[in-house]
């Protein structure tokens, strides 16, 4: 459990680093929801081609890590089809609605004590810990 | 160019940072947001150590005009705090809790997370594509209810 943490804050030290870097070489807020949501309704059509570099490094870069990386990745991922849809599309409206998800709001509006990050962050905790209660504890679909 | 290099860089590093994390396994996520049950609190050394380096390169970026590749740094973030902002992160929290994926993770399970992630990822992107016709609808509900 103890090397979950180190790990947890190896990990978050990089994902720290890729927004900071985002921020002052590229001038970006590193949101994923943003970068990709703007692609999807166009919005941000007219910068497509930073957002698919963004996206496939995102996607692919990881990749290369797997050899060296211990086993397979586990995501444990529920095999419930109906939740995974219906939180798909939670995800990908809510996001958008907020403008933006736990990246954007999260690290990167935190950070700069923003406030609208700050309270999108307690509302998403919020839903995210009810949600477990009900759908693990009282339903007990996941 | 070199803005596409180094985008694809920022988006690899993260990529990266979930994997090594451990953010990329959702019952770790959920395992955080389970405080009735057996809690897992990677998710808060995760996020504290994102946020610390980001808060210095605010501070660096505030003394700036320009990021390095020339163009204008962000600006001040918006303050008013909306239905939009609150309905919107209800929503997400509770997807986000109910299957472990936020955005940044579901992109990178491309290359992992099989049939699971992958319909999740279509899912998501199916709910960006209405997100403006919702968003539109709500708006139109609130003015009628005005």
């Amino acid at each position: 459990m103890e090397i979950d943490w180190i790990w947890g804050i190896v990990g978050g030290l990089m994902i720290g680093l890729a927004a900071s870097f985002h921020l002052l070489v590229n001038g970006r807020i590193m949101g994923a929801s943003g970068i990709l949501g703007g692609l999807v309704d166009r919005t941000g059509w007219s910068t497509w081609a930073e957002r698919l570099a963004f996206i496939a490094g995102l996607a692919l870069v990881p990749v290369l890590l797997i050899p060296v990386y211990s086993g397979p990745v586990v995501t444990n991922i529920t095999g419930n089809i109906w939740a995974i849809v219906i939180a798909g599309l939670l995800v990908g409206v809510g996001t958008r609605l907020a403008n933006g998800c736990t990246s954007g709001h999260g690290v990167c509006g935190i950070s700069r004590f923003s406030l609208r990050g700050i309270t999108a962050t307690i509302f998403y905790l919020l839903a995210g810990g009810l949600a477990v209660i009900v759908f693990r504890h009282l339903l007990e679909v996941i | 160019m070199i803005r596409l290099i180094t985008t694809f860089l920022s988006g690899g590093l993260f990529g990266v940072g979930l994997l090594v994390s451990g953010m990329t396994d959702t019952r770790k996520v959920q395992g955080w947001l389970d405080i009735f049950g057996d809690w897992d609190p990677t998710l808060a050394f995760v996020l504290g150590s994102a946020i610390l380096p980001m808060a210095i390169a605010w501070n660096i970026a505030s003394r700036r005009a320009r990021a390095v590749l020339g163009n204008a740094l962000p600006g001040k973030p918006r303050v008013e705090i909306d239905r939009n902002l609150v309905l919107g992160s209800l929503m997400f929290g509770a997807g986000w809790g109910l299957v472990g994926l936020c955005p940044g993770p579901a992109i990178a399970s491309i290359s992992w997370g099989g049939t699971g992630g992958l319909l999740f990822l279509l899912a998501m992107l199916a709910g960006m594509m209405i997100a403006p016709a919702f968003r539109a609808r709500l708006t139109a509900m609130a003015a009628a209810l005005s």
